[in-house]
């Protein structure tokens, strides 16, 4: 750069993109250390209004004065709230959120074993949804005002609509009660389960390791009602904003000069326009898995699928504060992270977005 | 827009449509009547948005008229024709577990429904209207700190942190209602905000601080009526999310107490009879399902009217 002394006027000097990389990624982890550390302080303050006495609840009712202070002050509960806080900080870092008391175990650990299964059923759902959704988001876009335009307004209107839970127990009289072409809630037959060793905690996965397929056909009849419920609300969502930036770019000039290039208007619709609409579309997918992530809840409860929703409403009902609290700092934290995910893809890949 | 005229119809209508339309408004009410009256004849020509509308005004009658219309009592035990089918017995859309007539209950429910979605669009804009019009206005750290505070509840998913909240205050319809002004809040804080900062720069804005106007009276009378529109169509897109939400929390036993005719803890309630008795539990469903259709409907009607920016059609 020393040579080159003339720089033209009107061109400003551009800093070297590896620096604004680092700047935009360093910022994008400040913004990510704050919102998880709001998220953390939120869920602490929601643990302390709870009208449930945590004290009581190991120490039980009939517990003499003495044993209950002994219980307080080993809570940590004498302290100031700021420094329960910061312990509080402390355990969750270190990946301990206490013991539940429904299942007796450490919460950390009953986490880890829920997750896969809620991941295995919004993986499953964002992959179908994607699948049909981008394809009817552009047909819908390209041939505007057709009947596939409108079937793909009704369809995502009605999913906006649709309570999940119902539409759940909707599904499950009519293909499992009236036509059994799918399995019931849960995961797995009984006589499936523990059959095929766990190793990713997703049977789909881990009965494809073990080379059982009688075992992954009983699994794919099980996830299949629940998955293609989520699918339809990721559907609904992905359609929507497909048709809408794909519409963007068909009016741009460049899908003219590729059309009077010659181009075959397949080339110019799936290569050039939706290529153009690859970086949104992808915040899009990312976006709308967190909220299946997060939709799972009401999915879980109805189709008895042991997820992490189904572990968090569970606790609720039963009081079970640790459990509680441990479920929704982890589903705020893959949120938060699918949320920055999402951010940093547009902050690299999309050179407007400074 | 245009006005004819016509010698057969009533000349008093034919003026006040002509006053209405008039390119030449005489007062800042005519001016602003004949505004609504131009957005009200572009939302008649949606036929969907007057769908929309149409079901929600049936659902207001149905509120208000509940005890007149109903055709039996909504809390009235009947263990002798429990879970009758619909149309069987008198009972239109069948019974419940407990012999309660479903068309009554469903009812009643519209009540609370009403309720609750008047709340929480009443209770989110407002608290986002502040938390944005003073974070915009105002800047610097109150700005930085009240945004982190969206950004952070914006990134908290919504259903969990309302059970969270739920929870801590205990089941019951209003938590339920605070529960989800806390989730809700945030969106509106953030458009809001922008608006401010659209508005802050403007001439007259600095005309009235020449004149000695301060910070509170240039918030609540000058930015305050600029943002409403854009609160006003977000609030109606919400509207059926909020619904679902409300909905979504009775299911889980979590709003609305039993013996409340609460849609969703209807549907958590005719659950253990999906497979024998379909009804008592896809009734209150296909009620939620409509009206939150309607409100869709309805939403997209006026953002088309109401924000010409996005009419994307």
């Amino acid at each position: 750069m020393a040579t080159t002394t003339t720089i033209e006027p009107g061109k400003r000097r551009r800093k070297p993109p590896l620096f604004s990389w680092i700047k935009g990624i360093s910022q994008v982890l400040f913004t990510v250390l704050v919102t998880m550390v709001g998220l953390l302080f939120v869920t602490f303050i929601i643990g302390r209004v709870m009208p449930i006495d945590p004290v009581l609840s190991i120490v039980g009712e009939s517990a003499t004065n003495d044993v209950y202070e002994a219980a307080y002050r080993e809570l940590g509960l004498d302290k100031p709230l700021f420094m329960q806080f910061l312990i509080f900080l402390g355990d969750v870092f270190r990946g301990d959120f206490g013991e539940s008391l429904l299942t007796a175990r450490p919460v950390s650990e009953d986490l880890i074993r829920v997750f896969p299964a809620t991941l295995e059923l919004a993986t499953v759902g964002t992959i179908i949804g994607v699948l049909l959704g981008v394809p009817l988001g552009v047909i819908a876009a390209v041939k505007q005002g057709s009947w596939i335009d409108h079937l793909a307004r009704v369809v995502a209107l009605i999913g906006y609509s649709m309570p999940v839970f119902w539409i759940g127990l909707i599904g499950l009289l009519v293909f499992y009660g009236m036509l059994g072409w799918v399995g019931g809630p849960g995961r797995l037959d009984i006589f499936y389960v523990d059959v095929v060793p766990s190793v990713t905690g997703m049977i789909l996965v881990d009965s494809l390791l073990a080379g059982d397929m009688v075992v992954f056909k009983n699994a794919v009849s099980h996830i299949i009602l629940p998955a293609g419920l989520l699918a339809y609300y990721s559907l609904a969502y992905i359609s929507r904003m497909t048709r809408s930036f794909m519409l963007e770019q068909l009016d741009q000039e460049y899908i003219t000069t590729a059309r009077v290039k010659g181009l075959s208007e397949n080339a110019v619709i799936w290569r050039h326009a939706l290529g153009n609409v690859k970086v949104p579309l992808i915040t899009v997918i990312a976006l709308s898995y967190a909220g299946l992530l997060e939709g799972s809840v009401l999915t879980e409860t109805i189709f008895a699928w042991p997820g992490i929703g189904l572990y968090i409403t569970t606790a609720l009902l039963s009081a079970d504060m640790n459990a509680v609290l441990g479920g929704t700092v982890v589903v705020g934290l893959v949120f938060v992270c699918l949320n920055i995910f999402s951010d940093l893809l547009y902050k690299i890949f999309d050179p407007r977005a400074k | 827009m245009s006005s004819t005229p016509s010698t057969t119809k009533n000349t008093q209508v034919q003026s006040w449509r002509e006053w209405l339309n008039s390119d030449t408004p005489t007062s800042r009410r005519q001016a602003k009547l004949s505004a609504w009256y131009r957005a009200w004849l572009a939302l008649r020509s949606n036929p969907m948005a007057m769908f929309g509308l149409l079901i929600l005004a049936a659902l207001v009658f149905i509120a208000l008229f509940a005890p007149v219309l109903a055709p039996h009592d909504p809390f009235e035990q009947n263990l002798a024709a429990r879970l009758t089918p619909p149309g069987e017995g008198g009972y239109i859309l069948g019974s419940d577990s407990l012999g309660r007539d479903i068309l009554s209950r469903l009812m009643y429910g519209s009540r609370i429904t009403l309720y609750i979605v008047a709340l929480v669009a009443l209770m989110a804009p407002i608290v986002g209207l502040l938390v944005g019009t003073a974070a915009g206005y105002i800047g610097g750290w109150l700005d930085v700190v009240l945004m982190r505070l969206t950004d952070i509840f914006l990134a908290f998913p919504r259903l969990v942190l309302a059970l969270a909240f739920v929870s801590a205050l205990g089941a019951g319809i209003e938590n339920a209602v605070l529960a989800i002004v806390l989730t809700a809040w945030p969106p509106y804080a953030r458009i809001a905000r922008a608006e401010t900062l659209t508005i802050r720069g403007a001439d007259y804005i600095h005309a009235i601080k020449l004149q000695g106007a301060g910070t509170m009276r240039v918030i609540t009378r000058h930015i305050w009526p600029l943002c409403i529109s854009s609160l006003i169509i977000r609030v109606t897109l919400d509207m059926a999310g909020i619904i679902l939400t409300a909905a979504g929390l009775g299911f889980l036993g979590l709003g609305a107490q039993p013996p409340s005719p609460e849609w969703g803890a209807m549907i958590s309630a005719g659950r253990k009879f999906i497979l024998d008795h379909w009804w008592v539990a896809t009734m209150p469903g296909l009620a939620i399902f409509t009206v939150s259709l309607a409100f869709n409907l309805l939403g997209d009607g006026l953002r088309d009217v109401l924000d010409p920016k996005k009419n994307t059609k």
